[in-house]
């Protein structure tokens, strides 16, 4: 479990997030969302301790990361694994030595294990006879799903998703997010996705948060969240033509 | 003087929270491939011609009578041993070396890669600059070491196939009055502009900030940095140890 409590943050004087607080369960696909420019990356950056908050404190598991010592932090950030909107692949690295990375770099696995682990891995995400590729040689989807499996490799606890499906076709987005919601489920992790795209929000939103303007206006999750009487979370869901005619109906 | 403050808090995060020993044995290994024997090429070309110019310029500069053709020999390997080598190859060194450092981490940091490092709880810093300093370290005065070699036999070829100077006369001159000391000062000098070249460009790429057109200003920015730095180290080494 994650709780976030009153994070704030300003860039050279302007406010981006505001006295943020939240819980984020374990085995629950918690979303944060919001439009563009909102602070859901700075607020997800703040969790995992890319950018320190001018105020408020992050907890895992009770554990204050925010004001931790350095050796607690790394062995909370040891429990993390991360998708990047990008993937943030290894360019020099093929597909088996990015996802073995991390047990390369944190375990003392032997090199047997270690490829059998990765092969299970890759196996989860849906990805077999690619381990040889580089990432300049596979598809954007397959590039998330590597990423995924580099984030599971070290059985973390926490799983970040920083936009998984943003520039994937329908499907493969749909695809990625069942994978991240099953994979959450099958392993009891807490798994925090940030996103804007409202089919996300319906597929796998156990938990949603939504931002406006660096303000936490709204929280409950997908089964109610078109019930929701906030206007800046209504203009947000029904922006798109296809959401105001499946509202008008 | 808050870029040099901020710079000097990076070298000194390269220290801190370390991964283990045999982690740092294969990226070092790695980064002296890549920083060194694939620069061979280069300096090789470069010291040859160098050492080749200086000797046919400085026959051209010998007008009096009174002065011996095995000066040549001297001036050469004078020149090449105490300036031309370590400075010179510092230059194509920073541009070669000091550009692909900085655009290598400016890439990883605008996209992501050194963020995906953090996270998993690695200093990025150090798993990915101190192997390139070290490196660097080692390389660079094995390079300069060739340099000098190839340059004095490029003066060599230079001059007997133009025949400005004989074969003896340019042996005679090389070893003529040779002061160790001038090795040992060369190699101090490389070692310092090793790693002014690699932790001055490693700083500027791994702050890199935006996006494609930053990567590349941030290049340009550690190649000119590198080129001042290297420049000023030269005058006061040869201030303190001449």
């Amino acid at each position: 479990m994650i709780e976030i409590e009153n994070i704030s943050k300003s860039f050279e004087g302007k406010q981006v997030l505001t006295d943020i607080s939240g819980r984020f369960d374990q085995g629950k696909t918690n979303l944060i969302i919001g439009a563009s420019g909102t602070g859901k990356t700075v607020l997800l950056k703040c969790m995992v301790g890319l950018v320190q908050p001018d105020a408020g404190s992050v907890f895992y598991n009770k554990r204050d990361f925010t004001h931790a010592d350095r050796d607690l932090k790394t062995e909370i950030r040891r429990e993390i694994g991360m998708l990047f909107q990008g993937g943030a692949l290894f360019d020099s690295k093929n597909v088996e030595e990015n996802v073995m990375f991390p047990l390369n770099i944190l375990t003392n696995m032997t090199a047997g294990d270690k490829l059998d682990r990765v092969n299970f891995c890759l196996t989860r995400v849906g990805l077999e006879n690619v381990n040889k590729k580089m990432p300049s040689e596979i598809s954007g989807g397959m590039k998330k799903r590597v990423g995924i499996a580099r984030a599971i490799v070290n059985s973390s606890q926490y799983l970040f998703c920083d936009e998984p499906n943003s520039g994937l076709d329908p499907q493969t987005a749909i695809m990625i997010d069942n994978l991240i919601q099953e994979i959450t489920r099958e392993y009891e992790i807490t798994t925090v996705v940030v996103t804007h795209d409202m089919n996300s929000v319906m597929e796998i939103g156990e938990y949603v948060m939504f931002l406006h303007r660096g303000e936490k206006v709204w929280e409950g999750s997908s089964d109610n969240i078109s019930q929701a009487e906030v206007k800046e979370l209504q203009d947000f869901i029904f922006a798109n033509k296809l959401m105001r005619t499946i509202q008008a109906r | 003087m808050k870029s040099i403050g901020k710079y000097f808090i990076f070298l000194g995060s390269l220290f801190v929270n370390r991964e283990s020993f045999k982690t740092y044995v294969k990226l070092i290994i790695d980064e002296c491939i890549l920083l060194g024997v694939d620069s061979i090429f280069i300096v090789a070309i470069v010291s040859t011609f160098m050492g080749g110019v200086t000797a046919v310029q400085t026959a051209y500069n010998l007008v009096s009578p009174l002065i011996e053709d095995y000066i040549i020999g001297t001036l050469v390997r004078d020149m090449t041993v105490q300036e031309l080598a370590p400075t010179v190859i510092a230059i194509v060194f920073a541009g070669k070396v000091g550009s692909s450092i900085s655009s290598g981490l400016g890439t990883m940091r605008i996209t992501e890669q050194i963020d995906a490092l953090e996270v998993m709880g690695i200093n990025s810093a150090s798993y990915l600059v101190l192997p390139k300093i070290i490196a660097a370290l080692i390389m660079y005065p094995l390079l300069v070491i060739l340099a000098m070699f190839l340059s004095i036999y490029g003066g060599y070829i230079a001059g007997t196939l133009t025949n400005i100077i004989t074969e003896q006369e340019y042996i005679y001159g090389i070893r003529l009055d040779f002061n160790p000391y001038t090795i040992k000062f060369a190699m101090i000098k490389s070692l310092a502009f090793a790693f002014l070249i690699s932790s001055i460009s490693a700083y500027k790429g791994y702050f890199t900030k935006g996006g494609a057109l930053e990567v590349g200003i941030a290049s340009t920015s550690a190649v000119t940095n590198s080129c001042i730095a290297i420049l000023l180290a030269d005058y006061l080494l040869a201030q303190l140890l001449l």
